[in-house]
C-alpha cells in the first residue's frame, strides 16, 4: 500500500488523527519527512498536511511570544520583533529551505540538525503538544527533547516564550565549516539577562554537542550571579564541556568537537567575530 | 492506489496531472508535465538543481508535495525568457561563463531571480546568501555571482 496524503483543517482534527495512528506522519515543511521519501525510508502509512492557518499564526507583539509550529525560518527571519532570532532563523539551510522549514520541523532534526531548536531551548521555550481532541498541553522544550527519543504522541501545535527584556542579552553562533551555509560543527545559543550588571537566570544550550539540543548547565552555574567579564568567561570556558556527549560524523569528530568548544563559547560570550 | 488529480500554474499556463498522492512535485513536473528545467540532484535538499519559485518564493521541488501546489503558480527557468528574448539572467549568465555544465543552472537562475525580484540592487554579499543553497562543482562561483550583480546593472540600465 504505497503513501497516503491526508489534509486537517483544523489543528484538533490534527491531533486527532495523529493520536489516534502511529503510521501517519505530520508533513509539516517536508524538509524532514520528503526526504524519506524521496529516499524510500518511508514507503507506506499516510502523510497528514494541516490547512488550519492556526498553525502558522505568530503572536510577537507582547512580552510572551507564541509561534505555531508551522511556521517557516523565513517567516521568522522577516518578523521584526523577532530581530535577536534571526541570526538562528538565517542559519538553517539556504533561502528556499527557509521558505520551507518549520520551527515544528526543527524541534525533530536529528543532530547535527536542529539549530533552531537550539535558540529556543536557551530561551526556556515551552512547547504546546495537542493529543487527540482535546486542548494543548504545554512542555519544557527540554523535557519534550527528551520525549522525543520515547516518540512524542500527538502534534506539536506550537512554541512559546518570553521575548528577552534586551535583544543583546541574547545570542547565538553556528560554527560550520562552509559559510554561509553549511552543517553544524555545533551551535550555541546563550540567553544571559543581566540585573544591576550581573548575569540572573542564564540559560546557555548547544547543538551537535549531544543526541539532542542540551542544557549547558555546568556553563549557567558559572555565569550566574557574575558579571560578564574575563574571570567568568573562564570559568564558563572551564565548564564547557560537562554534559555533552558530541558524535563522530562526516562534519567533525568527536574529539574536534570538544577540543573546539570552549572556544567557541568563550568568543559567543566575548561578543567576538569568528 | 488511485491516482489523484492536481492542477496549478505553471510557468503562467494552466497544467493538470494525475499522480500519486506523495509524489513530489519535481517528479510531478518531469514525468507528468515535460518540465525538465528543474533536476534531480541530491533529493535531499542540499543541492538546490531543483528550485523553483511557488508564488514567488524560492522552494525546492524535490522536498514539496506536489499536491500541495493545488492552484498555487510554479515558476522554472523554462519560463524566463519571453519568446526569443532570453532575460537579463540568462543573458549575463552567457556574458559571464556562468554555466559550465549547466546542471545547477537552471536551480541557480531561480535563486538569483527570487533575489532581484525582492532586492534588484543586491550586494555581492547578498548574491552569496541567496545562492547560498544551491551547489556549484564547475564554476567555483564567482562567475556566477558576477553574473547576478551584471543582470542587477543591466536592469539599471534598462530602468534609465
Amino acid at each position: 500500500m504505497p503513501l497516503d496524503v491526508r489534509v486537517a483543517t483544523s489543528m484538533a482534527e490534527a491531533a486527532g488523527i495523529l493520536t489516534a495512528d502511529q503510521r501517519t506522519k505530520l508533513l509539516s515543511g517536508g524538509t524532514l519527512m520528503m526526504r524519506d521519501v524521496n529516499e524510500g525510508r518511508l514507503l507506506d502509512g499516510t502523510l497528514l498536511r494541516i490547512t488550519d492557518p492556526a498553525y502558522r499564526q505568530m503572536n510577537t507583539s507582547g512580552a510572551r511570544i507564541e509561534l505555531g509550529a508551522g511556521v517557516t525560518m523565513a517567516m521568522v527571519s522577516n518578523n521584526r520583533d523577532l530581530a535577536f532570532l534571526h541570526a538562528a532563523a538565517r542559519s538553517i539551510g539556504g533561502p528556499a529551505i527557509r521558505q520551507m522549514a518549520t520551527i515544528g520541523g526543527n524541534l525533530f532534526a536529528q543532530t547535527p540538525y536542529g539549530d533552531f531548536a537550539v535558540a529556543l531551548l536557551a530561551l526556556d521555550a515551552q512547547v504546546m503538544v495537542q493529543s487527540g481532541y482535546g486542548s494543548a498541553r504545554s512542555m519544557p522544550l527540554d523535557e519534550f527533547l527528551g520525549a522525543r527519543e520515547r516518540g512524542v504522541s500527538g502534534l506539536v501545535a506550537g512554541v512559546q516564550f518570553s521575548k528577552p527584556q534586551n535583544a543583546a542579552d541574547f545570542r547565538f553562533r553556528k560554527v560550520s565549516r562552509v559559510k554561509p551555509k553549511g552543517i553544524a560543527v555545533m551551535s550555541i545559543a546563550a540567553h544571559l539577562p543581566n540585573t544591576g550588571g550581573r548575569i540572573s537566570q542564564a540559560r546557555v544550550a548547544y547543538g551537535a554537542m549531544a543526541p539532542t539540543a542540551v542544557r549547558a548547565r555546568g556553563v549557567e552555574r558559572a555565569l550566574e550571579g557574575k558579571a560578564l567579564d574575563a574571570a567568568s568567561i573562564q570559568a564558563a570556558k572551564a565548564a564547557a564541556l560537562e554534559g555533552t556527549r558530541p558524535a563522530t560524523d562526516a562534519i567533525a569528530s568527536e574529539w574536534y568537537r570538544r577540543e573546539v568548544l570552549p572556544v567557541h563559547l568563550g568568543r559567543l560570550l566575548t561578543g567576538e567575530g569568528r | 492506489m488511485a491516482k489523484v488529480p492536481v492542477q496549478f500554474r505553471l510557468n503562467g499556463s494552466d497544467r493538470a496531472a494525475f499522480i500519486d498522492a506523495a509524489d513530489n512535485l519535481l517528479m510531478t513536473l518531469r514525468r507528468g508535465l515535460n518540465e525538465f528545467a528543474p533536476k534531480y540532484g541530491c533529493g535531499q535538499g542540499t543541492c538546490g538543481v531543483c528550485t523553483v519559485l511557488i508564488d514567488g518564493e524560492p522552494q525546492l521541488s524535490c522536498l514539496t508535495l506536489a499536491v500541495a501546489c493545488e492552484g498555487r503558480h510554479v515558476e522554472t527557468a523554462s519560463g524566463m525568457a519571453e519568446g526569443p528574448n532570453l532575460h537579463p539572467l540568462q543573458v549575463a549568465f552567457m556574458d559571464n561563463f556562468a554555466a559550465q555544465c549547466g546542471f545547477c543552472t537552471p536551480g541557480m537562475l531561480m535563486a538569483a531571480r527570487a533575489l532581484l525580484d525582492r532586492n534588484p540592487k543586491p550586494s555581492r554579499e547578498e548574491v552569496i546568501e541567496a545562492i547560498a543553497g544551491n551547489i556549484c562543482r564547475c564554476t567555483g562561483y564567482e562567475p556566477i555571482i558576477n553574473a547576478i550583480l551584471a543582470a542587477a546593472g543591466a536592469g539599471d540600465q534598462k530602468r534609465a
